[in-house]
């Protein structure tokens, strides 16, 4: 339900950097934890970009595996459940996120008019 | 015409943060800790506030009350002589399931900050979005009842990671309900390990000792240097 909101800080983003410029495909990278429903968020994308630089954009999602590390014996491991524990150390191995909290734009393709006067 | 790639790499939620900061700069300037208080639904939050707010020694309490519309709840605090500040999201995208930290901005004016030493942000009820959105808040609380059933961490551990404490009501249910208080906190700690978590209940009073020293924790002045 949260990809309503994520689809609009996407558009708020691309605009950001898009100067005005037709958006064609925008790419994101996007973590595992986030939770994020690819399908869903493409629909909203396509519903709340409207009447932006955005209507009508491919989004494009790579989606990234969660992966952790624990700080005392420095393991990293991918996980598939939300299980936050070190299999060695257990409960007291700090736990930090390696990868997978990402829920980035990574970048975007713009139709450009001609510029004569570089010719 | 043609075509470019642009290179961006931003974090999509970076301008969301931006004004959280912004907002935490505010509320750090006017000496006011805040505390952003979330659940689903119904999970008791204005029970557990009510309990507290106007309880707290030697701390002033302002509420900030979101709701997708309506002030029934803000109503409920603003018996107990607390200042009390309504946030209606429906203005909006057809009405926000949350509060982001744009909308806290645009409330600060209407806060009294000079007059308050704890703010405590009462989200719109949600286990989703709210886990998403900084406000600008220095600690983040959350409340699962315990009607809610065992697998709630593990289900969503966006929320039950984003948060500082646990606050698991409606414990007075335990001998009517089958819920199984051992294996929610197992599950708890495998999605947060080691997270503070307070057992209460907003009905009978359980814990609500403990829950009101977590805030006045909170609340007090940062010793600096020690």
């Amino acid at each position: 339900m949260h990809e309503l909101s994520l689809s609009g800080a996407i558009v708020n983003t691309v605009e950001k950097h898009a100067a005005g410029r037709p958006v064609n495909v925008v790419s994101m990278r996007i973590g595992a934890l986030r939770q994020v429903v690819p399908d869903t968020l493409e629909f909203y994308f396509g519903f709340v970009s409207k009447g932006t630089v955005c209507e009508g954009a491919r989004l494009e999602q790579e989606l990234i595996s969660a992966r952790l590390r624990c700080a005392e014996c420095e393991r990293e491991w991918e996980i598939e459940l939300p299980v936050f524990m070190c299999p060695a150390c257990g409960p007291s191995g700090r736990i930090e996120v390696a990868a997978g909290d990402e829920f980035e734009v990574e970048s975007i393709e713009v139709e450009e008019a001609e510029c004569i006067a570089q010719r | 015409m043609h075509r470019t790639k642009v290179k961006i790499v931003e974090e999509a939620l970076d301008a969301n943060n931006t004004i959280a900061q912004a907002n935490r700069a505010d509320f750090d300037r006017a000496d006011v800790r805040v505390v952003n208080f979330m659940s689903a639904p119904g999970a008791g939050k204005t029970a557990l506030l009510e309990r507290v707010v106007a309880d707290l020694p030697g701390v002033r309490v302002g509420v900030l009350e979101g709701d997708v519309q309506g002030s029934m709840d803000a109503d409920r605090l603003a018996a107990l002589h607390v200042p009390v500040t309504q946030l209606n999201t429906d203005a909006g995208f057809g009405g926000e399931c949350h509060l982001d930290a744009n909308m806290v901005r645009s409330a600060l004016g209407e806060l009294p900050l000079d007059d308050i030493d704890l703010l405590v942000i009462e989200n719109v009820g949600n286990l989703v979005c709210p886990a998403e959105f900084r406000v600008g808040e220095d600690a983040r609380i959350m409340v699962s009842s315990i009607t809610e059933g065992e697998e709630k961490p593990l289900k969503y551990p966006l929320m039950f990671r984003a948060c500082e404490l646990v606050l698991v009501n409606k414990i007075d249910l335990l001998p009517h309900l089958d819920f199984d208080l051992d294996r929610f906190l197992y599950n708890l700690d495998q999605v947060h390990p080691g997270v503070e978590r307070i057992l209460v209940s907003a009905k009978t009073g359980e814990g609500i000792d403990e829950w009101r020293d977590w805030l006045v924790k909170v609340a007090a002045p940062q010793e600096v240097g020690v």
